[in-house]
């Protein structure tokens, strides 16, 4: 287990340095992430919806969709000289391959949250302060689920011509789960209630959790074989 | 002359279909320490087909591919052992020569990697640019990275497809010492490639596939190398 870890933290070290160096996907996720919300906001009435009960399903429309952008890449960086063959030809487990993408890709969404959490604050004046380490908890374990199924599916689009809207239409479905959980406990947090009341909606988010990371875990393996 | 040693390299009716075609069909070939097997044939002979399935990243669909006493894929072990120059680069565009040949040094699980890596670029005569961006080099360059990449765990099994590809004269005649090298020091090595006089170069055995078969295999100093490549040309045409 030791080697499956140090392996995966191997090839996520590698995956971030290249977003480091190209910046493609994290410019292109900041980008929409910050224009998302400006037109959220001016699409927005406010006499009509208070801004707690609209801040929620804005803050997870563009995690999830920011997130694409950034598993799409996961294995799109393996493609142009098919460098995957040189990850499954070497001596690491399969599972390290999968686990090391989905820490990078963790790395990549848990860095748009903390741009546009503050973000979606700001614009809909939202008294972060106090309710800041129980989002900022809520939103890294949905993350979690997230990358866990995006980066499955990701390895399974990559190949296909239609890879950008392939991967999309089947981890959106899968999203579902995680998202749901995610947007009840943010929004009881941010409409002033106590931490109590998300603790059922965030049990429910730690099981999808582990559900999706075991699962996707071991069907990685199968998603790379030729 | 087929090494009396153990072999290092077997297969036994390897086959791979690809939907209703087979790729590679029914191969049973051995390599053993020491040898260099170069393979020629047409495209689509199935030539890269056997390579990647020798080095464990395809499956066969039938038959087995063995290194020493394990059947591939195998596992950590066996794949520690094999190296692989594919005609693809299997680099990363974005990190640098050195970083990518440090990242294969790693995965294979070499502790001195700085050390090896280095050791790598300078037998490829591409360290001056060990800190160059894989995309900012030439195509023949990039193929010195990549064989420096495959070499750098010292590998006893060499699977090369196609590694002069690319390669200017200097770049070509350090692959060849380097392939030589590695075969005297006991390495098998499977080597694939479209140039009949750098393949016979090289070549304790050579072999021809075509549709997938093994049409002939045969001991380097049974070879007339005219003769041969007037054969090996004029299967080329047929088929084409």
């Amino acid at each position: 287990m030791r080697d499956v870890m140090a392996d995966a933290w191997l090839i996520a070290r590698k995956d971030l340095s290249i977003e480091f160096r190209t910046r493609s996907a994290f410019l292109s996720a900041v980008v929409f992430s910050l224009l998302a919300i400006v037109i959220f906001f001016f699409a927005w009435d406010a006499t009509a919806v208070p801004a707690i009960d609209l801040a929620p399903g804005v803050l997870w429309v563009i995690f999830v969709f920011s997130g694409l952008l950034g598993m799409h890449r996961s294995f799109g960086v393996e493609e142009p000289d098919r460098a995957i063959d040189g990850l499954i030809a070497a001596p690491i487990a399969r599972e390290s391959i999968f686990l090391g993408k989905a820490i990078a890709s963790l790395v990549f969404i848990v860095a748009i949250q903390v741009i546009a959490i503050p973000a979606v604050a700001l614009f809909y004046n939202l008294p972060l302060g106090k309710i800041a380490a129980p989002i900022a908890a809520i939103a890294v374990l949905a993350a979690i689920g997230l990358v866990a199924v995006g980066t499955l599916f990701s390895a399974m689009a990559v190949n296909t011509r239609l890879a950008e809207l392939l991967l999309p239409m089947l981890a959106l479905p899968f999203f579902v789960p995680i998202v749901i959980p995610a947007a009840q406990a943010t929004a009881k947090l941010m409409s002033g209630r106590p931490v109590g009341e998300a603790v059922a909606w965030l049990k429910l988010l730690i099981a999808f959790d582990i559900v999706f990371v075991v699962a996707c875990a071991l069907a990685y393996p199968f998603t790379i074989e030729e | 002359m087929q090494s009396s040693a153990a072999p290092v390299i077997t297969t036994e009716n390897l086959t791979r279909k690809f939907g209703a075609r087979r790729a590679v069909d029914s191969v049973s070939i051995s390599v053993s320490s020491g040898e260099s097997l170069v393979l020629f044939g047409p495209n689509g002979a199935g030539k890269t087909t056997l390579l990647r399935m020798l080095g464990g990243i395809l499956k066969p669909s039938s038959g087995g591919a063995k290194i020493g006493d394990v059947s591939m894929p195998g596992g950590a072990d066996v794949r520690r052992r094999i190296g692989i120059v594919s005609h693809h680069s299997l680099l990363y565009d974005a990190l640098t020569a050195r970083e990518n040949v440090e990242f294969a040094a790693r995965l294979y699980g070499v502790r001195q990697y700085r050390q090896n890596a280095m050791q790598a670029l300078e037998a490829m005569q591409i360290d001056d640019r060990a800190d160059t961006r894989v995309s900012e080099l030439s195509r023949g360059m990039k193929q010195r990275v990549s064989v420096a990449r495959a070499i750098v765990h010292n590998p006893d099994v060499l699977l090369a497809d196609e590694p002069f590809t690319g390669l200017d004269v200097v770049g070509a005649k350090a692959l060849s010492t380097l392939l030589i090298e590695s075969r005297s020091r006991g390495a098998a090595l499977v080597i694939v490639t479209h140039n009949v006089d750098e393949g016979l170069s090289l070549a304790t055995r050579a072999a021809i596939m075509n549709r997938g078969s093994m049409v002939s295999i045969e001991d380097r100093t049974a070879i007339e190398p005219h003769s041969f490549g007037s054969r090996y040309a004029a299967m080329v045409s047929a088929d084409a």
